[in-house]
């Protein structure tokens, strides 16, 4: 939103130590982060590289044993709802229905700044942000995955974050549920212009949504390998993007990086090369019938 | 319903029951005691048509001695406005029914304070390390001690506590329902524990980012979670208590179930065994009653109704 170059947020050399019986384990080694205000940053890695301990660390749920976070000046070390988290499997609380989910977050942002009705019609807001507003009143074992995770994130969204923090948002969704889904964030982010960063082992998703891509070195000592920023204009279409040059740029760029310079050493750099090629065929073939339907 | 689905959830218990019975009357006669031949299902029935008669007998008596007593006051009264009346209760021996009565509310009354104590305990050790590490040793050593162990203890200690001129509990039924507050505690405790520690790591990770206060965390997400094994461990409590009361009752000779098995064993007439097994299936059909009034309780509290509650 802001063009304004201000470091709304800033991950400062954050390292990170885990006791093992063996001594400490560094899984994290000075990773560098500046994220502006409005920016949709998201962080790729292979799994184990350490992409949600750097998001706990943001929402204070993991303590850095060295470096820090910094948001508009203030240094973050506890969790809070202006970071406001959705987590992988939407953390809804079964005993509550979806507006009640929602208004718990709700009632303990807002106790004493919002009217009772006022928060009332905050929360249905927020619900009929996500589309959830024909299902508010059902518990989350009467929902579908997908439906339990647009909540999850009317949950995080009603907390008016400064920063909205997504933990694999969409990995346990299957494909059609996660291309609605991803649909939807944007929608959202072009209306509210949020700060999110999104942890994401999808790299369609990454390029999809985020301004820049971050990608990680794999572990042990994880940190920051490099940085693809997506030069897509909004609003964006994935239909549309798939012949998009920049488009081709950012995935060939974040899928070299993940197969050809960070393969996983387990795991011989062909066989996942090979993997990788098929895919990307199925989205030239894919085009001429995608473009007759639309 | 189909007919495997009849067979099994109708006939077969019903046939389970029958064979049980025809066993026992067909056994039952060929045993002969220092009481005479153990008494078969009928009998058993009969003595309890006998039982439910003398409670009968026992109530109107006791009608009829407060109609004397009131029609001699009133006479009194007719004849000296002054005169000095006095109203003295009735002090009938217990019957059977009575005594089933006295053991419910002795166990419900030791359960109820257990719960009171346990569940609050068990969420504070579950939520808190250094509270459990400093509570569960001496859980450890009174879990397996029998409760009726405490009973002499438990006796000694509250004769020379609760002293008053005008108690309103009897000795003896503060004696029992502490005996069954002591068994309730450390089923309760240790599920509850376990329960409150088991909370999803999630729910914990939405609870701090939302900064819920100790209460509210508690409240919103502690309890819910940990409800069903709390219920897990509260069943298993009152199944243990009601066993140890009926002991408990026998042992220490206080009112109830246990007592009245007691007595009838002392009495030694040649209804007596009839009259303990009557009591023996009564205690067995309360104990089921009572498990199954705490099942229907946690389905009324759980959030969780599609969960397979046995």
């Amino acid at each position: 939103m802001t063009t304004k170059h201000t470091d709304h947020l800033l991950i400062s050399q954050v390292s990170i130590d885990f006791p093992t019986p063996q001594g400490p384990f560094r899984a994290l080694d000075k990773v560098d982060l500046r994220i502006e205000k409005g920016e949709f940053v998201s962080i790729i890695g292979h799994s184990g590289c350490g992409k949600s301990t750097v998001l706990n660390i943001v929402a204070g749920l993991y303590q850095a044993t060295e470096g820090g976070v910094i948001l508009d000046g203030r240094e973050v070390n506890e969790p809070g709802p202006e970071r406001a988290v959705v987590f992988q499997n939407h953390s809804l609380l079964p005993w509550l229905t979806a507006y009640e989910n929602v208004e718990l977050a709700v009632k303990q942002v807002f106790k004493g700044k919002k009217s009772k009705a006022e928060m009332r019609e905050w929360i249905e807001h927020n619900l009929t942000l996500v589309h959830m507003d024909h299902a508010m009143h059902k518990r989350p074992d009467e929902i579908s995955g997908g439906m339990k995770q647009r909540v999850g994130i009317a949950r995080a969204l009603a907390m008016q974050p400064q920063v909205l923090l997504l933990d694999e948002p969409f990995g346990a969704l299957d494909a059609l549920t996660r291309a609605h889904l991803q649909d939807s964030m944007m929608e959202i982010q072009a209306t509210l212009g949020n700060t999110v960063i999104m942890i994401t082992h999808d790299v369609d998703e990454a390029v999809l949504l985020s301004d820049r891509i971050v990608m990680m070195s794999n572990g042990p000592a994880a940190s920051v390998g490099d940085i693809v920023q997506v030069n897509l204009p909004r609003p964006r279409n994935r239909v549309a993007m798939a012949e998009s040059v920049e488009y081709m740029r950012c995935r060939k760029a974040v899928l070299s990086f993940l197969y050809e310079r960070h393969g996983r050493k387990t795991v011989s750099v062909s066989v996942e090369d090979e993997e990788v090629q098929p895919a990307r065929d199925n989205i030239v073939t894919l085009k001429p019938s995608t473009a007759k339907a639309a | 319903m189909n007919t495997k689905q009849l067979f099994q959830t109708l006939v077969a218990p019903f046939l389970g029951i029958l064979l049980f019975l025809a066993i026992w009357q067909i056994g039952a006669p060929k045993i002969v005691t220092s009481l005479g031949a153990v008494p078969g299902p009928v009998q058993v029935f009969e003595q309890f048509t006998g039982l439910i008669d003398e409670h009968q007998a026992a109530r109107q008596k006791e009608v009829e001695f407060y109609q004397r007593q009131e029609e001699r006051n009133a006479t009194a009264l007719a004849e000296d406005p002054n005169a000095e009346v006095s109203i003295r209760p009735y002090t009938g021996k217990a019957t059977f029914f009575d005594q089933i009565v006295t053991s419910i509310v002795t166990v419900m009354t030791g359960f109820v304070l257990a719960g009171f104590i346990a569940i609050p305990l068990g969420i504070v050790a579950g939520l808190s390390q250094t509270v459990y590490a400093a509570l569960n040793p001496l859980i450890q050593l009174f879990k397996p001690v029998s409760p009726l162990a405490w009973l002499p203890i438990v006796t000694m200690i509250v004769s020379a506590v609760y002293v008053s001129d005008d108690p309103t509990f009897d000795k003896s039924f503060i004696n029992s329902a502490l005996t069954v507050l002591l068994c309730c505690l450390w089923p309760t405790i240790i599920n509850t524990t376990v329960g409150v520690a088991n909370i999803s790591k999630d729910l914990q990770n939405v609870s701090k980012v939302l900064r819920l206060s100790w209460w509210t965390h508690v409240r919103k997400i502690v309890l819910p979670s940990a409800i069903p094994m709390i219920f897990t461990g509260l069943r298993l409590s009152l199944g243990i208590a009601w066993m140890v009361l009926i002991a408990a009752e026998m042992l220490a000779q206080n009112p109830g179930l246990g007592k009245f098995v007691w007595d009838e064993f002392q009495n030694g007439s040649s209804n007596s065994l009839g009259r303990i097994m009557v009591a023996v299936i009564v205690i067995g059909l309360i104990g089921f009653a009572l498990d199954r009034g705490m099942l229907l309780l946690q389905r009324q509290v759980s959030w969780d109704k599609s969960a397979a509650l046995r």
